[in-house]
């Protein structure tokens, strides 16, 4: 342990700790911008500087490490003078549209402007002024308001290894992009959202959808349908000031019906229809001895993933579309011939805490019900936005229930939202399908649940041991595929996109400056918990038992794997280079 | 074509010898350089996939350091100092004149592939200023009149 001084406070901290750490600890609120703990440490923005007894020149106190003795002071003349001018540099080349931006009043560089009393911008000189990148359907850049922290590259390199972005040229021109300058449509981005998660401003984003929603709504020609991703209810009162992890699942879907959607549905009812078709997916291969291991696809990053970076594993993964993406394809015809509504006239839209979904649908294959399956993903965000808009005193709405049949779902389609969750919600079925005994879940909670990046479990099935494995971010997903590679065998292996599962997603509220990364970790552990609690509270727990998923087997579907589940419910996948493709051609 | 297809076969034979180094990336790049004249996109992700480094790391590499080209070079680089010495002695002018002449910015390339115009932060021949070097060859205490003169010599031995 060190002892320091810091604005005449004594504080003991472990070694290595920063001096920015060591303040926080005992309430001294030194500023930050490019800083996110863990994640990246790297001090470029001088927003932290601090004055060091001994030392000639102020010194970035996120990156200084703490030693015996040291005396900082953190509010001297000189220290608030440079902060300032740190802050006053980096917003005389920021363009001043805050009340058009997209991150108004959540944005990093706006309050700490706030913070510093920054009325006038003294500096002024050449701007740079680079266009914006709006051709991903899933993530937006726009360079013009990049303030180079890197956080941006850290995620996309070190935690997700897609390595999408880096800093490019020198000095004034130096700017973050991806390589030859290209669009994030033209290179391998996975359009997982963790850039703009992490993005302290509005230089990434997802494009906003809420235009085409609101539009859908006010056609009376339209049958508008929602469908609500798992991890959504326990994320979205963040947005209205609740604390992580709220449960709003009741006021969620009084806000939808308000809202103007004529059927507020659960994509938890397709998880469970996952389970049923994965699940039969794998005790086919259980069967027939492999291919093994079979691998998740839930995940649209992750699927793309996969397709960039291991096509060769793609003969793994399991056919099954993405719940909601199930959930499109049956909507526009089992659902739209049971109410009578034609399904040209369908409009689905799904809330997602994803920005990866808004890639996936457009895929071509997602096409099977013969129209696009789903028609718009918005982000838990733009929904917050849209409730916002809308004037709904959301936290004080009276909690409804989902709409029937498609909103009925059991805990196992709940815990979809976290890591882990879609592997233990197909072992609680198949496991109880071959040996017609309960999953012993209590066994198994520790080794399947929780933030570790790689998990795994062994399971005694009739036809054997067999090893489970479970990764999330696709730089956990990188170390079990090398894994597999060099040969190690697993079974079945669950994996998610996001950090956290979708309870991490791209898409979900950003608490970037609320907490540091590692507390990050926490927020996703803090929505988690929640998935895990609310589960607890509904009437079914296994996908099986769902009685709207045995009556769609009974009335449309016939049998998992049937001719009709194939055509609607599976897809194919196509191997991506990892360069960019114009270039390769 | 045929001659193309020689440049990516000796970098095939180079890259062979770094396979997976990817602490060699800028020698690497600087190699490459030397046998394409400039860095193409394609051999940028040839570079990358030998060296196991990602294609947007290279890229910030070789858009970092000046000495590095991403289009392709006329056949005489000429690089006028701008350093303090040149500057103050009239390279601006210099610049100017062969902005003029040339009709390129700099870092252009002529159209005719002869000429490529860049700058330079001071050669050490301070007591030549203004310099213009030209492949390596310096050209000392330059005005801008001399110029068309020193263009013509170089058009000249270009035609033999």
């Amino acid at each position: 342990m060190v002892t320091l001084t810091i604005d005449e406070q004594k504080v003991t901290v472990p070694e290595g700790t920063s001096v920015l750490e060591a303040a926080w600890k005992i309430g001294i609120d030194i500023p930050s911008l490019c800083y996110l703990k863990g994640l990246n440490e790297v001090g470029t923005c001088r927003v932290c500087v601090v004055e060091i007894e001994g030392s000639k020149t102020l010194q970035a106190s996120c990156v200084y490490p703490v030693t015996e003795g040291l005396v900082v002071r953190t509010n001297t003349p000189k220290v608030l003078k440079a902060r300032r001018t740190a802050l006053q540099l980096l917003l005389s080349e920021h363009p001043q549209d805050c009340l058009s931006c997209y991150r108004n009043m959540n944005c990093e560089l706006q309050a700490l402007a706030h913070r510093f009393n920054i009325l006038e911008i003294p500096f002024c000189g050449e701007k740079k002024e680079p266009p914006n990148d709006d051709k991903s359907v899933a993530v937006m850049r726009e360079p013009a308001k990049c303030i180079r922290c890197r956080r941006c590259i850290a995620v996309c390199s070190e935690v997700q290894q897609a390595f999408v972005y880096s800093a490019v040229h020198r000095g004034f021109d130096s700017m973050v992009s991806p390589a030859f300058g290209l669009s994030l449509d033209d290179v391998a981005c996975i359009t997982c959202g963790q850039c703009a998660n992490v993005c302290p401003t509005a230089a990434i984003h997802e494009p906003d959808n809420t235009k085409e929603v609101w539009e859908a709504l006010h056609d009376p020609e339209k049958w508008v349908v929602v469908q609500v991703a798992p991890s959504i209810r326990v994320t979205l009162g963040e947005e209205f000031g609740l604390p992580i992890g709220s449960v709003v699942t009741g006021q969620l879907v009084a806000a939808l019906r308000r809202l103007g959607f004529d059927k507020v549905f659960d994509t938890d009812f397709t998880a469970d229809l996952t389970i049923m078709e994965e699940g039969h997916e794998f005790l086919e291969k259980l069967k027939n001895g492999g291919p093994f291991p079979h691998l998740s696809s839930c995940s649209p990053g992750w699927v793309k993933y996969c397709e960039h970076f291991y096509p060769e594993m793609l003969s793994h993964v399991s056919t099954v579309k993405s719940p909601h993406s199930m959930f499109g394809a049956l909507a526009k015809t089992y659902h739209a011939e049971k109410i009578g509504v034609d399904p040209a006239r369908m409009v689905v839209v799904s809330v997602m805490p994803c920005t990866a979904k808004k890639y996936e649908i457009n895929r071509p294959e997602m096409t099977d019900s013969g129209f696009k399956d789903v028609d718009v993903v918005i982000t838990t965000r733009e929904l917050a936005r849209m409730i916002r808009e809308a004037g709904l005193d959301f936290i004080n709405l009276p909690e409804e229930e989902f709409d029937e049949p498609l909103g009925i779902a059991s805990g196992a389609g709940l815990i979809f939202g976290a890591t882990g969750g879609v592997l233990e919600a197909a072992l609680r079925t198949i496991y109880e399908l071959e040996t017609g005994k309960e999953f012993p879940l209590p066994q198994y909670e520790q080794s399947l649940r929780g933030m570790d990046g790689l998990k795994e479990a062994e399971v005694e099935m009739p036809q054997g041991l067999i090893r489970v494995g479970i990764a999330h971010g696709t730089g956990n997903a990188k170390q079990i595929l090398e894994k597999i590679k060099a040969g190690e065998k697993y079974h079945f292996v669950e994996i998610m996109g996001c950090p956290g599962g979708c309870v991490g997603g791209g898409g979900q509220p950003i608490l970037s400056f609320r907490r540091g990364w590692e507390g990050s970790m926490d927020y996703r552990m803090d929505r988690a918990d929640s998935l895990y609690k609310a589960e607890q509270e509904l009437p079914y727990r296994k996908s099986h038992e769902n009685p709207e998923i045995k009556k769609i087997y009974r009335e449309f579907l016939g049998h998992p794997l049937s001719e009709i589940s194939h055509k609607l419910l599976h897809t194919s996948y196509t191997a991506r280079s990892r360069y960019p493709q114009k270039v390769v051609d | 074509m045929q001659e193309e297809k020689e440049k990516y076969r000796r970098l095939a034979a180079l890259l062979e010898k770094y396979h997976g180094k990817a602490g060699e990336l800028i020698n690497v790049l600087h190699k490459a350089q030397l046998i394409f004249g400039y860095l193409p996109q394609k051999v940028q992700i040839c570079v990358a996939d030998a060296l196991g480094v990602p294609i947007s790391e290279v890229y910030g590499v070789v858009t970092f350091y000046s000495l590095f080209n991403t289009e392709p070079r006329g056949k005489y680089r000429i690089s006028v100092c701008l350093g303090t010495a040149c500057y103050v002695k009239g390279a601006g002018s210099i610049m100017e004149a062969l902005k003029e002449n040339l009709k390129v910015d700099e870092g252009g390339t002529t159209k005719d592939g002869l000429f490529t115009l860049e700058s330079a932060r001071c050669v050490g021949a301070c007591g030549l200023a203004p310099v213009v070097t030209i492949n390596g060859n310096v050209h000392g205490r330059m005005t801008a009149d001399d110029i068309p003169e020193l263009l013509e010599r170089y058009r000249k031995e270009a035609k033999e």
